[in-house]
């Protein structure tokens, strides 16, 4: 079932095109990413999706209601985790959540408000006035207010940034887990290549306001050329012939002592290929994998990080435009 | 329903954040009480208000109870700056309750914050020389208050609604503050003034808020209750409408 369903989505602002005639649909039960730059329009989307601007051209639906016209529909099916924090430090963790429970009308808060703080391990804090909480804290505080009012989808903008790796980790692990268990639908945004690829069921790759890619991270990265696996040994020719006789490899070179085979899923096979020459001498064998970063590379001729600094430029010189 | 919930909870935020803030509710009891203990019976003996059977300091006390309102409920206000800079603000629109609710619960909460720190003053002044009025006096004046207390509120969020730093809301808020105040006939009679000053109290909102509070507190007024009760909560519309006017129109 399609949870999310947008078409020729365009948001302008003055003349800074955020979001170019975009179109996707999300299934339900997805984890969804949306991979690239910052300032490429991804936040503006979410945004959009969560009503809290409105489509210059275009349409959206959220859980099959119009983000237009059917906007209190729409936001009692999303909970939203912000790039930015929105909680009150002032309150404590039960009484933000407190608070977003009643502007949802719930009645019945207090059981599940212990049961969201549980899930998130913040319990034993639940009296604590929210400044005294660590970054990792208030984005999983967040996160159990997002999901209070039980929504169909989460949306998660930048989940992890300014994050330690090991508070990233753990909070990968909540994600992956409320998807898998409470089912949530899940859409995140992200800059970072790894959270994309560990996270996204499918990850659509956005530059300058457009979709450029869209598809689950192995197909993308297969698209750029698939994975290689490497050989080297001083008897390389007579590996290269013994290679040739196998039928399921067929995209093989040769040169200055190395043997380069190009396939699809290179890390499930490399062991069957391993077995088919280990009488042979072999000095060190490697594996390159694609990443997201390549594929980004390929579609935009650029990495990430050159798209994001002439990303800051574009947006600096609408400003400076605008304030003419 | 929903949107009563709506309102109630923002309401019910602002007061818990209030009783939090013990300094502040003490901090800003201070002017009132200095205005009213130095001005009050430093000038007691030297001013006969016309006209009136009461004492000055009896005279300024309505008006020290409505200053007390005016301010505390205009800088209410910069709560909502404050809601923008941390954020918090996102998170009250992307629920699903209309902005006028969340508008009018911002302004209950400021307007019963206001009115208690009102009501602290109402109580010192009590103890320095005001005379114990009557019930239906005190409630009078309690009406007037609370009319005092959401009518600045909402011009507190009109200004919030347009303003991204709190220093800079707190400028324009004092900018007004001020006039506003001292035109209100709070610390003199009406009549015997010059004529353009007279004008600039008349058109003043707060003048009728005054006048109604001292109607109720000492039974005498220069204004009848009725036209203030009138002029107070024509202004308080307006307000209203001005304020979720400009709060609709928050970009985010």
């Amino acid at each position: 079932m399609e949870l999310i369903k947008v078409d020729q989505l365009t948001k302008t602002f003055g003349d800074l095109v955020a979001v170019d005639h975009v179109s996707f649909s999300i299934e339900q039960g997805e984890i969804f990413g949306f991979l690239g730059p910052n300032g490429a329009g991804k936040t503006t989307t979410l945004s959009i999706l969560s009503t809290l601007l409105k489509p210059t051209s275009g349409q959206a639906f959220v859980n099959g209601y119009d983000v237009e016209n059917q906007q209190s529909q729409v936001r009692r099916s999303i909970g939203v985790v912000f790039q930015d924090p929105t909680l009150d430090e002032e309150l404590t963790a039960r009484e933000n959540m407190d608070i977003h429970g009643r502007l949802y009308g719930m009645k019945h808060r207090k059981a599940r408000i212990d049961e969201l703080l549980k899930l998130v391990e913040l319990e034993n804090r639940k009296n604590q006035l929210v400044k005294q909480f660590s970054g990792g804290m208030k984005r999983r505080l967040e996160i159990a207010r997002g999901l209070l009012h039980d929504p169909q989808i989460l949306f998660l903008d930048e989940p992890t940034l300014g994050l330690d790796p090991q508070t990233r980790n753990h909070l990968w692990d909540y994600i992956r887990d409320l998807n898998q268990k409470k089912g949530v639908t899940i859409i995140l945004t992200t800059h970072y290549m790894d959270e994309a690829e560990k996270l996204s069921d499918r990850v659509a790759i956005i530059d300058h306001g457009q979709i450029i890619a869209l598809d689950t991270p192995m197909a993308l990265k297969e698209q750029v050329g698939g994975s290689r696996i490497r050989i080297e040994s001083k008897e390389n020719q007579k590996i290269l012939q013994r290679l040739q006789g196998i039928k399921w490899l067929n995209n093989l070179t040769n040169y200055n002592g190395f043997t380069d085979i190009t396939l699809q899923n290179a890390e499930k096979k490399i062991a069957g290929v391993i077995r088919e020459i280990n009488d042979l001498p072999i000095d060190s064998v490697s594996l390159k994998i694609p990443s997201l970063e390549d594929v980004f590379l390929h579609y935009t001729g650029k990495t990430i990080r050159e798209q994001e600094a002439s990303a800051k430029d574009r947006i600096r010189q609408h400003r400076k435009a605008s304030r003419r | 329903m929903r949107g009563l919930s709506a309102i109630y909870t923002i309401w019910y935020r602002n007061v818990l954040k209030y009783f939090r803030m013990k300094s502040r509710i003490i901090g800003s009891l201070g002017m009132p009480f200095f205005f009213l203990v130095i001005i009050g019976f430093g000038l007691n003996s030297t001013i006969q208000v016309p006209g009136m059977e009461v004492d000055y300091v009896e005279f300024i006390a309505p008006g020290i109870i409505a200053m007390s309102i005016l301010f505390s409920s205009m800088f209410s206000g910069v709560q909502l700056v404050i809601d923008k800079q941390i954020g918090f603000l996102k998170e009250t629109l992307v629920a699903p309750v209309s902005r006028l609710h969340l508008m009018i619960g911002q302004a209950l909460g400021g307007a019963t914050t206001a009115l208690m720190q009102g009501i602290l003053v109402l109580i010192i002044s009590l103890f320095i020389g005001v005379n114990l009025p009557s019930l239906s006096g005190i409630l009078i004046a309690l009406v007037f208050m609370f009319l005092i207390g959401l009518s600045f509120t909402s011009v507190g969020i009109a200004f919030a609604s347009r303003m991204e730093d709190t220093h800079g809301f707190q400028l324009i808020v004092n900018f007004i503050l001020f006039p506003v105040f001292f035109l209100s006939g709070a610390l003199f009679p009406l009549d015997r003034i010059p004529d353009w000053l007279s004008f600039l109290t008349y058109i003043d909102p707060l003048t009728y808020g005054v006048e109604g509070i001292r109607y109720g507190l000492l039974g005498a007024t220069q204004i009848t209750p009725v036209l203030s009760f009138s002029a107070l909560g024509g202004f308080l519309v307006a307000m209203l409408l001005l304020g979720s006017f400009l709060f609709n129109k928050i970009k985010i």
